[in-house]
């Protein structure tokens, strides 16, 4: 952890250090999530801090998706806690919710949607009112179309503005997906592998951009499988595996830890 | 801001077909039906004005399945149920006004209900001897059903062909329903010898020229109504529920509630072309609701091209004229019509006519050689 972050986000009025939960970001404690019999997560439990870039690594099964899918309320946990901000008890709200409060999440496979244009699908995303009635009457205003300009350059795909999303190469979709979670605003991003798929060009340049994009009142959590872009991004890494923590430090301490060795890298 | 809103629903050329179609159904039709002579070739003929008004409900209702099937993706195939509602509303109002003129005479019971041995009019037919109270049904009571079915099946998140098998069930449960005689909705002959309509006579053709003309009326709200929804932002959440439903949740939109509102607004439309329907057709009977009746209306959107609005138009004009047609000159030929077009719809057109229309412009106007490397990658 860097105390010195986590205890100037939690204020300057506290005398002592307020608890581990209170002053996370995303606080998940004995997540166990099973399906049929078989334990996705195993009392997994992980802290991030305001601020932080997180990766998370792991073999196959080693239930990186589903903690993604715990946290964003796809999932229910069969027991365990999970925190929001402190505070906030995700296992109680369902997606759209969670996604209110200011989570936002990229899958795996990049999902945008397809028949509605590149513009179209930024400003699905805006944080505007979600409310039938509001999006049914709602129109665009300067400050909205500034803010979807600006997102286009920041994704680069100003020039493909007017293109249907669908006729988007694989990395152009990966970049808007992100560009969507970016208008949205979300105090916390999800990135499940964001550059799979990806030209090595294409991943250095998701390299710059996720640095670009960690401030600190915004948090990341990548999940990635490609040990070259974790190493890029230098951020602290936890190794998940069985559904549970193994290892959590720098990438040169646990791509040295004997046991990360041995189930994961080793292989 | 709301005027310009209802101007961009059309482009210019689009506003000069709207207007331009809409007058030659709402008043050129009308007055080819009155002006020329009896036996003249430009004639409409009487007999064709409620028939064409018929045409008019089955665009409406196709319209408004095209609203949830073809932009929100839900596959409803009980549709028919809400026209038939509609339909039954209208017809309990078209029966309180028989009054003393039926065959048992009696002002205060339908004959069906004097058949029955019935002494009082039961209390869900209390208010209906007025057609404000029947208006207001038409559009109250499939409303209402949408509302509660949707809430229940789109809470759950029961989609795609599960959904159509429920939407098929509830359809053939109020099928079975209202031929029970005890339901007081005429049992199997349904409700019909109708007399009057706000004091017209029903056969009269000024009756039957100005319900065809509402019908139309009807069918252009309906469809500007349509544009207002697909063109909103609604429009798009809508659309992109259809293509990947839990990336809107994760969006922060409750699909549930989108969905709810596209599906009861979309009941209510046909709840409407159902009410115009009974006073052309003179009879409703629970043959409206039966399952088959439900998917020819799928087929109809599916033919004109769903997602377009026009081709739902188009599809239920287009079918139902062959029907009429075909079922006249050889009527052992038009089942066998309707399956071999489902197939060729879904093999060759899987946009319809308004989707082959669209590829032959587009062929038209770009040669597909020119398409630069990099502009149109997959």
């Amino acid at each position: 952890m860097a105390p010195s972050a986590a205890m100037a986000a939690a204020g300057t009025a506290a005398p002592v250090p307020p608890p581990i939960r209170e002053r996370s970001i995303l606080y998940l404690d004995g997540v166990t999530v099973s399906f049929d019999g078989f334990k996705a997560l195993n009392g997994l439990s992980l802290v991030v801090e305001p601020g932080e870039l997180r990766t998370v690594i792991g073999p196959n099964g080693a239930g990186k998706t589903t903690m993604m899918d715990v946290i964003t309320g796809k999932t229910r946990p069969d027991s365990g806690e999970v925190f929001f901000g402190g505070a906030t008890d995700l296992t109680k709200l369902d997606e759209a919710a969670i996604a209110n409060l200011g989570i936002g999440r990229k899958f795996q496979k990049p999902t945008v949607f397809e028949n509605l244009t590149v513009f179209e699908n930024l400003e699905l995303a805006l944080k505007n009112a979600r409310g039938v009635w509001r999006t049914l009457l709602a129109s665009l205003g300067g400050s909205d179309r500034e803010r979807i300009a600006a997102t286009l350059a920041t994704v680069g795909l100003t020039d493909r503005r007017d293109d249907r999303a669908g006729s988007l190469s694989h990395g152009q979709k990966q970049w808007l997906e992100i560009g969507m979670l970016l208008i949205h605003d979300q105090r916390l991003l999800l990135l499940d592998e964001p550059v799979a798929g990806l030209t090595d060009r294409e991943t250095e340049q998701t390299a710059e951009l996720i640095l670009s994009l960690a401030c600190d009142d915004r948090t990341i959590i990548v999940v990635e499988h490609d040990m070259e872009f974790v190493r890029n991004l230098g951020a602290r890494v936890t190794v998940l595996h069985e559904g549970s923590v193994l290892a959590e430090g720098s990438i040169d301490h646990v791509q040295n830890d004997p046991r990360v060795i041995e189930v994961y890298l080793g292989r | 801001m709301a005027a310009d809103r209802v101007t961009s629903l059309l482009g210019p050329r689009g506003w000069a077909c709207f207007l331009g179609i809409g007058i030659f159904l709402a008043i050129v039709v009308p007055l080819l039906n009155v002006l020329p002579a009896e036996g003249s070739p430009f004639r409409v003929p009487d007999y064709l004005v409620p028939l064409l008004g018929k045409y008019v409900c089955y665009a409406l209702l196709a319209l408004s399945l095209d609203l949830v099937w073809g932009y929100a993706g839900i596959l409803s195939l009980g549709h028919g149920a809400f026209f038939a509602l509609g339909g039954y509303c209208m017809g309990m109002y078209l029966m309180r006004q028989i009054g003393t003129r039926g065959v048992y005479g009696n002002a205060e019971l339908p004959d069906f209900m004097v058949f029955l041995n019935w002494k009082s009019l039961p209390w869900y037919w209390w208010g209906f001897d007025h057609f404000a109270v029947a208006i207001v049904a038409a559009l109250a009571v499939p409303a209402l059903l949408a509302l509660v079915f949707g809430w229940f099946a789109f809470r759950s998140r029961v989609t795609g062909v599960y959904l159509s098998i429920i939407t098929q069930a509830m359809t053939f449960a109020l099928l079975l329903a209202f031929f029970r005689n005890e339901m007081g909705f005429g049992g199997n002959n349904g409700l019909t010898d109708f007399k009057t309509i706000l004091g017209f006579g029903m056969q009269a053709p000024g009756t039957r020229l100005g319900l065809y003309i509402a019908s139309v009326v009807a069918l252009g709200l309906g469809f500007l109504l349509c544009r207002f929804v697909t063109t909103s932002k609604l429009g798009r959440v809508l659309m992109a529920i259809r293509d990947a439903e839990s990336r809107v949740r994760f969006l922060g939109y409750s699909t549930t509630n989108a969905k709810l509102f596209a599906f009861t607004l979309s009941a209510v439309l046909a709840g409407v072309a159902g009410a115009l329907y009974v006073p052309q057709v003179g009879i409703i009977n629970p043959s409206e609701f039966s399952p088959a009746n439900s998917i020819e209306i799928a087929i109809w959107v599916a033919v004109g091209g769903r997602g377009t609005l026009v081709g739902a138009i188009l599809g239920a004009g287009v079918v139902n004229a062959a029907k009429t047609w075909l079922t006249g000159a050889a009527p052992e030929l038009w089942l066998f019509f309707l399956g071999a077009l489902f197939i060729v719809v879904t093999l060759a057109l899987p946009q319809g006519i308004v989707g082959l229309a669209r590829q032959w412009r587009e062929r038209r106007v770009r040669p597909p050689v020119l398409v630069a490397p990099g502009q149109e990658g997959e």
